[in-house]
C-alpha cells in the first residue's frame, strides 16, 4: 500500500446502510450456527411431522395438524427470537463482539434494531418452511392474516427482551444452559405439543399466562377456531413485551 | 495539523469496587505522533485507554479525547477512532474478512479491504472462522478493524502481545505508516523494546499513575549512566586510566579480566579508553557500549521488573 492509503478520512456510513449490513451479518450467523439451526428449523419441523403423524397425545377433536401447527408456530417464534437470540448474544457478550461493535459507528439502538431484523428474517424462513410442511400434512387454516401477523410481532418482542434479559445479565454457559432448560419446559408445559387443558386446573391458570401459552393459544384461535382477534391472549404478550424490553433496557450490561 | 493534543487526560481516577486501578493519572498525545503507554501488567494500561475510548465513566478528573467527552460525546467520537482490544471482538463464527468487511461498511470511507487483508498477511486465513484462527491472525485482524475505517486516532491494546518476530515487526511496520500518513497512535504494552523502536513519546505507568513520560531517548538519558565493558589481562592500573577519563566516571574489575566502566559513555570516553590500552599493551576484547534501556529507566523508577 503506498504513502497517503492511511491518511485520515473518518466518518460513520449512513444509519441505515448500517443497519442493513448488521442485520445481514447477523442472520448470516444465526444460519451458520448448527445448534441454532437445529433448535429454530429441525426440531420443530421434526415435532410438528412426528406429532401429525403419531397419535402421542391426545390433541382433541379434529385433525392433530390443525391443532398443532398454531403450537409449532409458537414454538418457532420462541426458539429464535428467545433461546437462539440469548444464546448467541450471550456469547457475543462474553467474546467483546458487542463491546468492540460499541466502539464502532454503529449505535447501540441501531445493533438491537439490527438484531430484531434478523429475528423477524429468520423467522420468515421459520414460518414459510413450516407452512409449507403443515399443508403437505393436510393442514386446513382458518381466520385471517393480521391477528397471526400481530400475535407474532408482539410473540417476538415478548420473547426478545426476556432473551436480552438472559444473555445481558447472566454468564454466557449459564445462559446456556437456562435458554435450553426453559426452552424444553415450556415446550412441555406451554400448550404447544400437549393441550393445556391436560393439565390440573391449578396449574392451568398459571401456564396460561406464560408467553408461549398466550401465543399458541392465540395462533390457535384463530387458525384453527377462526377467532377474530384474540385480545386476552395479545394483552398477557403485550405485559411480557413491556416487562421483558423494559428490564433488558434497564438490567443490560454490555460487557 | 493543529497542536492540540489529542488525548488529554487529568487527574483521572477509576475505581473498581474498593481496587484503585487509576489513581489520578495525567496523560497528553501529541497529534501525529505514537505514544506508548508503558507498564507491567495491572499497572492501569487498558482501564486507561478503555476510559479514552469511553467504555469506562472515569470517577474523578477529566478526559477529553480529540477534544471531545468520550462518554457523552461518544456518538462523534466514535467514527474518528479505531479501537483494538487486547482480546475478542469478533463474532466466533465470522470470517476473518468478512468481518473485516462488514466494519468496513460501517464507515463512509474505509480502506481498500483486499489490499489491507494483503497487507497484514491475512489472505491465507480470509475464509476461516475466528475461532479457527491462530493467536496471531486474531491479533491481526483485531489491528485491520481498528484502521480499515481510515481514523484520525487508533488506539492498540497490546498490539504485538503473543506475535511471532516476523508478525510483530509486520505490526511495528504498519503503525510506522499509520504515522506517516498522519494518524496519531496510542499503544499500551509491557515491552520496552517496543516502545524504544516505535514510540515518539512513552508514558510510563506504574499502579494507575504517570511516573515518566518523555522521548525513549529523553526518558534514556534522564540522569541514566552509561556502561562500557571490555576484557582485557587481570589486575590491570585501574587507578592510570581513571586519571585520564572525566570526573565521575568509575571503572571495576568486576570478574578477573572483566572491566566495566560507568559514566558519560561518548565517542571521547571511548577513545581515551582504547588509547589508554595501546599505550598499556591491552588488547580490549568485546568492547561494548551498554546504553542505558527504558527497562533500566523502568527498574530506577519503580525498584521492580517490568515483566515480573
Amino acid at each position: 500500500m503506498s504513502a497517503g492509503t492511511y491518511t485520515p478520512r473518518p466518518g460513520a456510513a449512513p444509519l441505515p446502510r448500517m443497519i442493513a449490513a448488521q442485520a445481514a451479518l447477523e442472520t448470516r450467523m444465526l444460519l451458520r450456527n448448527g445448534e441454532q439451526l437445529l433448535l429454530t428449523v429441525i426440531i420443530p419441523a421434526l415435532l410438528l411431522v412426528l406429532f401429525s403423524a403419531v397419535d402421542v397425545v391426545d390433541t382433541g377433536a379434529g385433525e392433530p395438524v390443525d391443532f398443532l401447527t398454531p403450537g409449532i408456530l409458537a414454538l418457532a417464534v420462541m426458539s429464535t427470537a428467545f433461546t437462539g437470540q440469548a444464546i448467541a448474544t450471550g456469547f457475543e457478550r462474553r467474546y467483546g463482539v458487542l463491546k468492540r461493535l460499541g466502539a464502532s459507528p454503529l449505535p447501540r439502538w441501531a445493533l438491537m434494531a439490527a438484531k430484531t431484523l434478523a429475528v423477524l428474517v429468520t423467522e420468515v424462513f421459520q414460518v414459510v418452511l413450516l407452512t409449507v410442511i403443515a399443508f403437505a400434512l393436510g393442514w386446513s387454516p382458518q381466520g385471517g392474516p393480521l391477528p397471526v401477523l400481530l400475535l407474532l410481532v408482539l410473540g417476538t418482542a415478548a420473547f426478545s427482551g426476556l432473551g436480552l434479559l438472559m444473555a445481558g445479565t447472566l454468564k454466557a454457559e449459564a445462559t446456556l444452559a437456562a435458554a435450553n432448560l426453559v426452552f424444553l419446559l415450556l415446550l412441555v408445559g406451554g400448550g404447544v405439543v400437549v393441550p393445556l387443558d391436560k393439565f390440573p386446573e391449578a396449574a392451568q391458570s398459571v401456564l396460561g399466562l406464560l408467553p408461549i401459552a398466550a401465543l399458541s393459544d392465540g395462533l390457535r384461535d384463530v387458525l384453527q377456531h377462526g377467532a377474530a382477534t384474540p385480545w386476552g391472549d395479545l394483552g398477557i404478550l403485550a405485559v411480557w413485551a413491556v416487562l421483558g424490553l423494559g428490564a433488558a433496557a434497564k438490567f443490560f450490561r454490555w460487557e | 495539523m493543529s497542536s492540540e493534543p489529542v488525548v488529554q487526560a487529568r487527574g483521572l481516577v477509576k475505581r473498581y469496587g474498593d481496587k484503585t486501578a487509576v489513581d489520578g493519572l495525567d496523560l497528553e498525545v501529541r497529534a501525529g505522533a505514537v505514544t506508548a503507554v508503558l507498564g507491567p501488567n495491572g499497572a492501569g494500561k487498558t482501564t486507561t485507554v478503555e476510559t479514552c475510548e469511553g467504555y469506562r465513566r472515569p470517577d474523578a478528573g477529566t478526559v477529553r479525547v480529540l477534544g471531545l467527552d468520550p462518554v457523552a460525546d461518544a456518538a462523534a467520537l466514535r467514527p474518528r477512532i479505531g479501537v483494538m482490544l487486547q482480546s475478542g471482538g469478533v463474532y466466533s463464527g465470522a470470517r476473518a474478512v468478512e468481518m473485516l468487511t462488514h466494519m468496513a461498511k460501517l464507515h463512509a470511507h474505509p480502506l481498500d479491504v483486499g489490499a489491507l487483508v494483503d497487507r497484514l498477511g491475512l489472505g491465507g486465513c480470509g475464509r476461516t472462522t475466528y475461532r479457527r484462527l491462530s493467536g496471531g491472525q486474531q491479533q491481526r485482524l483485531a489491528l485491520a478493524m481498528a484502521v480499515v475505517g481510515r481514523p484520525e486516532l487508533v488506539f492498540l491494546d497490546e498490539p504485538t502481545a503473543g506475535l511471532d518476530p516476523q508478525a510483530r515487526r509486520s505490526t511495528w511496520e504498519l503503525i510506522r505508516e499509520l504515522r506517516a500518513d498522519g494518524v496519531s497512535v496510542v499503544l499500551t504494552t509491557h515491552f520496552m523494546d517496543e516502545a524504544e523502536e516505535l514510540a515518539d513519546d512513552v508514558a510510563v505507568i506504574d499502579a494507575g499513575r504517570v511516573i515518566a513520560q518523555g522521548s525513549p531517548e529523553q526518558l534514556c538519558r534522564g540522569g541514566a549512566e552509561n556502561t562500557l565493558r571490555f576484557t582485557g589481562r587481570p589486575g590491570l592500573d585501574l587507578a592510570s586510566l581513571l586519571k585520564a577519563l572525566p570526573d565521575g566516571t568509575q571503572a571495576a574489575e568486576i570478574t578477573t579480566g572483566a572491566y566495566r566502566i560507568t559514566g558519560t559513555v561518548d565517542p571521547e570516553l571511548l577513545a581515551t579508553v582504547t588509547s589508554w590500552c595501546a599505550q598499556n599493551g591491552v588488547m580490549p576484547d568485546g568492547i561494548a557500549v551498554e546504553r542505558h534501556t527504558l527497562e533500566d529507566v523502568f527498574l530506577e523508577l519503580t525498584g521492580k521488573e517490568l515483566r515480573a
